[in-house]
């Protein structure tokens, strides 16, 4: 490996992923993926269910180590840093998780003041400030007393936003942000997450498989399938593309490079066990 | 093929034995990261609230009942040999070495070991675990010390609650049902109930059992299978192994306690 | 639920618990019956002990005065020596005569003390002279045996 691959070429790059394999030999999930982020971008990683999405997500952060291949973070290669370096990169990282993963047994303040209180010795008039700020940026300032319980899907995924804005990260993470939201929740959250990553000059990963939505807040798209990127390009390029994937996918369709069956043998023959003979 | 069913229980007994490799280690780095408990007690007061407080009920109940019972059975059985009036020594005998502490620590674990292990299962369920180690907070220093040291603290004090409820609830069979004379009731426990052999040991063995107990329960949580089913199942194994640890350590301690007397 | 309340849950708790604890030592346990009064200590001889154990109570007319505090053989006249504590508020004259007896049939045995004449009063250290040993019930049938089977010869 040269020297020059262990960092970063382009300083404008926050997230490089080089050749990334994941998995066992014969069961990979991912296979020599190659991705870049540049800073102050809102990149989607678009692809079906199951195709690794989420895993290349957990490389980023460091949660998992790649078989193969360099994950490299604001210059920093992520799978070789112990875990106080980890801790200290993740400091400067938000996530928000598929269904939110607030934390149930404290309230939308707490929620949102907890990382605060873990990481720093700011005094509580201070949190209070800040937590209020962080709730008034997602619309839900005046929801700050309530219990994760009490709150709508999306609500919760709001809350669970300003939660991971609320130590001005430089990158977040979007694990499946418009799983499970209604019409409106979905606009709401879209619309924040384009502004917020504006707003704070932050970067974002969106991992989804909601096209229509993300294509209209992204800069920048990565279509994986099976564990391998198949396109890649701005959101212009990629409405425009001719590739029958691509199209397949952003258009929704049942059948074509992606099999609506699951692969089986011929469908006569397992009706009639004797009729192939 | 003969040799099918033993491979068998190999595989268990492997599966077995980096089980509770896995469970030591995972009570080293517990005690580990323990720090956090001292620098921010609250996070303790409020898990002892719910493993310890909320746990009285159902042991001064019991402790009651237990103790009536031993009372009623053991006067029963005591008078035919005309001496009624030890059963209060009895009783608390019976309570203090070995019924408190083993009915405490049972209740216990299916009390509060049972809910310590769905919340901190269903936390990794819903991804709160791997939210706090993407915010770079260690889980086992938040989440399960304060658990695991509020099991440890509240289970001994709940032993002893037991024990003086059922003693008390001796009492009240003895002497107001069965007309055992109060005084006796009283002097016959004192003069054969030893502070060292008898408390002492006695509270020996319900710190060991909350170690037990409390280790099972964090342990048992945190290693949950991610789904429904899988809280399910770790909630059921904390039971049952508690259990199983409980009765086969008291065995091993009394053993070594009480040996010879 | 507001920290306050939390904390006084937490804390009644705590302190319950701790009295529980304070409840076994004291009233439950007999550590304190001795400790709380001062005793003295005396010895007493015995040719045999029978089942007589540690920290078995004194008595005197049936009241428990003290405890024995130590059991061990004399190997130079191989008596049982017993060390008894008695209470301080119950002084017992020099020539008090000591014998162990049982608690009912089945009972543990104790040490009875029978309080003489002497004006004298035992102080620490002192020995009692005047003992009897346990009844031993092998002894007992035997020589109950061997008085019938004597009869029997005449």
């Amino acid at each position: 490996m040269s020297a020059d691959s262990s960092q970063s070429l382009l300083p404008d790059l926050l997230v490089e992923i080089r050749s990334v394999s994941f998995g066992y030999e014969n069961n990979l999930v991912l296979r020599n993926i190659d991705l870049t982020v540049r800073r102050g971008q809102v990149v989607a990683i678009l692809g079906p269910s199951g195709c690794g999405k989420t895993t290349l997500l957990r490389l980023i952060g460091g949660q998992l180590k790649p078989s193969r291949g360099e994950v490299m973070v604001d210059g920093l290669a992520v799978p070789q840093l112990d875990r106080d370096d980890l801790f200290q990169l993740r400091r400067k990282m938000g996530m928000l998780f598929q269904f939110g993963a607030l934390f149930t047994d404290l309230s939308v303040f707490e929620n949102v003041a907890f990382q605060m209180r873990e990481h720093t010795d700011l005094p509580e008039e201070m949190i209070t400030d800040l937590v209020l700020m962080k709730l008034h940026a997602v619309g839900l300032r005046g929801a700050h007393e309530l219990m994760p319980a009490e709150l709508s899907g999306g609500m919760a995924r709001r809350v669970a936003l300003a939660r991971a804005i609320a130590l001005d990260p430089m990158l977040i993470l979007y694990d499946e942000p418009f799983a499970g939201l209604d019409p409106i929740s979905l606009g709401v959250v879209s619309k924040l997450i384009r502004t917020l990553n504006d707003a704070l000059g932050t970067t974002s990963v969106i991992v989804t498989h909601d096209v229509a939505t993300s294509l209209d807040i992204v800069d920048y798209v990565y279509l994986i399938s099976d564990g391998r990127v198949v396109a890649h390009g701005r959101v212009e390029e990629i409405r425009a593309s001719s590739d029958p994937f691509v199209q397949q996918f952003i258009k929704g369709e049942a059948d074509g490079p992606v099999a609506f069956h699951y692969p089986t043998g011929d469908y006569a023959s397992m009706i009639f066990p004797g009729h192939g003979d | 093929m003969l040799l099918q069913p033993l491979a068998g229980i190999g595989g268990k007994a492997n599966g077995l034995f980096s089980r509770v490799g896995l469970a030591g280690r995972f009570l080293l780095e517990t005690v580990y990261y323990s720090g956090m408990c001292l620098r921010r007690p609250r996070l303790v007061i409020k898990e002892i609230y719910f493993v310890g407080v909320l746990s009285l009920a159902i042991i001064v109940v019991s402790g009651l009942f237990v103790g009536m019972v031993l009372g009623l059975q053991m006067y029963d059985t005591l008078d035919r040999f005309g001496s009624g009036e030890v059963v209060g020594m009895v009783v608390a005998l019976s309570l203090v070495r070995e019924l408190g502490p083993v009915l405490s620590a049972i209740l216990f674990a299916s009390r509060a070991g049972s809910a310590v292990t769905a919340e901190i299962g269903l936390m990794r369920a819903t991804e709160q675990i791997s939210a706090m180690e993407m915010m770079a907070i260690q889980p086992i220093a938040r989440v399960v010390t304060p658990r695991f040291w509020a099991g440890v603290i509240s289970l001994p004090l709940l032993t002893s609650i037991f024990n003086v409820t059922g003693i008390l609830g001796g009492y009240l069979v003895a002497v107001n049902l069965l007309g055992v004379d109060g005084g006796m009731f009283w002097s016959e426990m004192q003069d054969s109930v030893d502070f060292r052999l008898d408390i002492m040991n006695g509270f020996d063995k319900s710190v060991i059992f909350a170690i037990a107990v409390s280790l099972v329960a964090v342990f048992e949580g945190y290693h949950a299978t991610a789904t429904a089913e899988g809280v399910s199942r770790a909630t059921t194994r904390t039971v049952v192994i508690s259990a199983l640890l409980v009765l086969g350590l008291d065995f091993v301690l009394t053993a070594f306690m009480f040996r010879g007397i | 639920m507001k920290y306050s309340m939390l904390d006084l849950w937490v804390g009644l708790f705590i302190v319950v618990g701790v009295a529980a604890i304070v409840f076994l030592s004291l009233r439950v346990a007999n550590q304190t019956t001795l400790r709380a009064n001062e005793t003295y200590s005396v010895t007493a001889e015995f040719d045999n002990i029978g089942g007589l154990k540690v920290r078995a109570p004194v008595r005197s007319a049936g009241v428990t005065v003290g405890r024995i505090a130590d059991i061990y053989l004399d190997t130079t006249t191989f008596k049982a020596v017993v060390k008894l504590e008695i209470e301080e508020q119950f002084p017992f004259s020099s020539d008090t005569s000591a014998s162990i007896l049982t608690a009912g049939l089945l009972g543990e045995q104790y040490v009875s003390l029978q309080a003489g004449v002497d004006t004298e009063t035992l102080s620490d250290g002192d020995d009692i002279w005047l003992t009897s040993s346990a009844m031993v019930l092998e002894n007992l049938i035997s020589n109950f045996m061997f008085n019938a089977a004597s009869e029997g010869d005449q």
